[in-house]
């Protein structure tokens, strides 16, 4: 089970509290009717799946209840960052994985 | 191929075992083949096989990064049945059914599919509702699938707590007897030794690193650890990781890549006599052969490729089937497993033509592609072989999630099934 930084909350806190909510920094086409069913797909349906570091949302459905942005290393499973929803695509911070409970770990 | 029968343990037995033969051959490969696929499971092994034996197309190779069946064919639990709610679903299951039931002889190889029913068990006036609508579906279909009661349903299986005062008291079950399970491995080595036997290479522990494309956007060949390769078509059948090859060739698929668990207990002797399902409080069991329980979970709710998964959810799966059967409270467990499963938007496969000519992909299984082995395979290689789909595959392109025709199919519970 994960610890996951809320970075709103502030705190480590376990996976039960939170939900995925897929790839991150995907953005509803603001003229929604008028794209073509290709590009309703693209955005829709069709993710990156990324194997290894992958942004992605997660939300803190039984603490603060806000979603939030991670960037996570989908082969070993560790968050390499959190941070606030409506900030940029963060930088991925150092080359090697830091483990979630790390002192200066999951900071946001 | 030597035949296998009793007669050849009978010779065998007589001079110590020395003439067994490997059951597939491992040649060095070729410049090149008409058709490479590429995933050493089930699903591509068997589209080797049906390429070979149904399409004259003996020059094929399978690429497996790993070893034979080493990803998700060896990784479930193995249960099979047809009972799904759209056609586009009973098609297919059906058809792999159908092609379960005479595998073992068309392969001259003991899969040991066994038929010994699939009971899903209902808990609340929901899950009976939803239950009686798929039986109907099924039965007009003309897939069998039938209602119990809940004494019925102990009946059937013995273990079963039918109690009121139970947790997750039962209201009923639907049946399908045909449904059983089969033995993972050897449904990939049956493959793997026929198709052999008719020419096809089969080239393990070789990773392809490229989909290299020609002037015109067609697919050429692949590159690999062991160099390039080339190939007329390709078919891409790599499960948990076929949205990586396709990205290879520029193709985005809708697929979320997620772990799902399993795990056995220590082996008892024959108690269980069905595969028991409980999608309402995710349980999953049956007992094979060789006396282990084996017991599907959850799938984790993250995108990953780590092939394990958090504890939280194997410990779930126990609590419900420790409450729905009393007596296995003591069994102690023995292993715990993960493997990657390729999750579609609408829980249906893919199978399909792709924007790149001659590249062909089959994914999407998701939880639920040990079942669907021979019956998938069997149209992946007519795909391969014609170009276009089979009729029973026609529904599960990748054009659905462009025109919004999805199969969103409610029989498929995004877990072990």
């Amino acid at each position: 089970m994960f610890l996951i930084k809320c970075p709103y909350c502030g705190e480590n806190r376990s996976e039960l509290e939170f939900r995925w909510a897929g790839e991150a920094h995907i953005a509803r086409p603001e003229n929604i009717a008028e794209i073509s069913n290709e590009e309703f797909a693209e955005y829709f349906f069709l993710r990156d799946n990324t194997k290894g570091v992958a942004y992605e949302r997660w939300r803190h459905i039984h603490g603060c209840g806000r979603f939030f942005n991670a960037i996570r290393d989908t082969v070993s499973d560790n968050f390499l960052l959190t941070y606030k929803a409506g900030l940029p695509r963060q930088p991925v911070p150092g080359s090697a994985p830091v483990s979630p409970d790390a002192p200066e770990g999951g900071a946001a | 191929m030597r035949k296998y029968s009793v007669f050849a343990v009978a010779r065998e037995a007589m001079r110590s075992h020395k003439g067994w033969e490997p059951q597939w051959v491992s040649p060095e490969p070729r410049a090149s083949y008409d058709v490479i696929i590429i995933g050493g499971g089930g699903h591509g092994l068997g589209a080797a096989y049906y390429l070979a034996k149904e399409h004259g197309i003996t020059n094929v190779a399978v690429i497996e990064k790993g070893w034979l069946g080493g990803g998700n064919t060896g990784r479930n639990t193995t249960i099979i049945r047809s009972n799904y709610l759209y056609e586009e679903s009973m098609d297919m299951y059906e058809h792999s059914l159908k092609l379960w039931e005479g595998l073992s002889q068309e392969l001259n190889y003991n899969v040991m599919y066994s038929p010994r029913g699939v009971m899903m068990l209902s808990h609340n006036t929901h899950d009976q509702q939803s239950f009686k609508r798929h039986i109907n579906a099924n039965r007009l279909y003309g897939i069998d699938n039938e209602w119990l009661t809940p004494e019925q349903a102990k009946a059937f299986c013995p273990p079963l707590d039918i109690s009121k005062t139970a947790r997750y008291p039962i209201n009923g079950a639907a049946l399908q007897k045909r449904g059983g399970t089969a033995r993972h491995d050897a449904v990939a080595w049956g493959y793997a030794r026929a198709a052999s036997d008719m020419g096809v290479h089969i080239i393990q522990n070789c990773e392809v690193t490229g989909i290299r494309r020609g002037p015109g956007g067609e697919v050429t060949g692949v590159e690999t650890a062991r160099g390039f390769i080339g190939a007329k078509k390709i078919g891409v059948s790599a499960s948990g990781h076929s949205s990586m090859l396709m990205q290879m060739a520029d193709v985005r698929v809708p697929l979320t890549s997620n772990p799902l668990q399993a795990l056995v207990s220590e082996p008892l002797k024959p108690i269980f006599p069905c595969v028991v399902m409980s999608n309402t409080v995710h349980a999953y069991i049956s007992q094979s052969d060789k006396g282990e329980l084996v017991i599907g979970a959850g799938t984790d709710q993250y995108h990953s490729y780590s092939q394990t998964g958090g504890l939280q959810i194997i410990t779930h799966t126990l609590d419900a089937i420790c409450e729905l059967f009393p007596i296995f409270r003591r069994v102690k467990m023995m292993r715990q497993w993960g493997g990657i499963t390729d999750n579609t938007p609408d829980r249906s496969a893919i199978q399909s033509v792709t924007p790149v000519k001659n590249l062909f992909v089959n994914c999407g299984w998701g939880t639920g592609g040990f079942k669907a082995t021979p019956g998938s395979a069997n149209l992946f290689a007519h795909l391969i072989a014609r170009g276009e789909p089979h009729r029973l595959a026609s529904g599960l392109t990748l054009d659905r999630f462009r025109t919004g025709r999805l199969i969103d199919e409610a029989a498929a519970a995004a877990v072990a099934h």
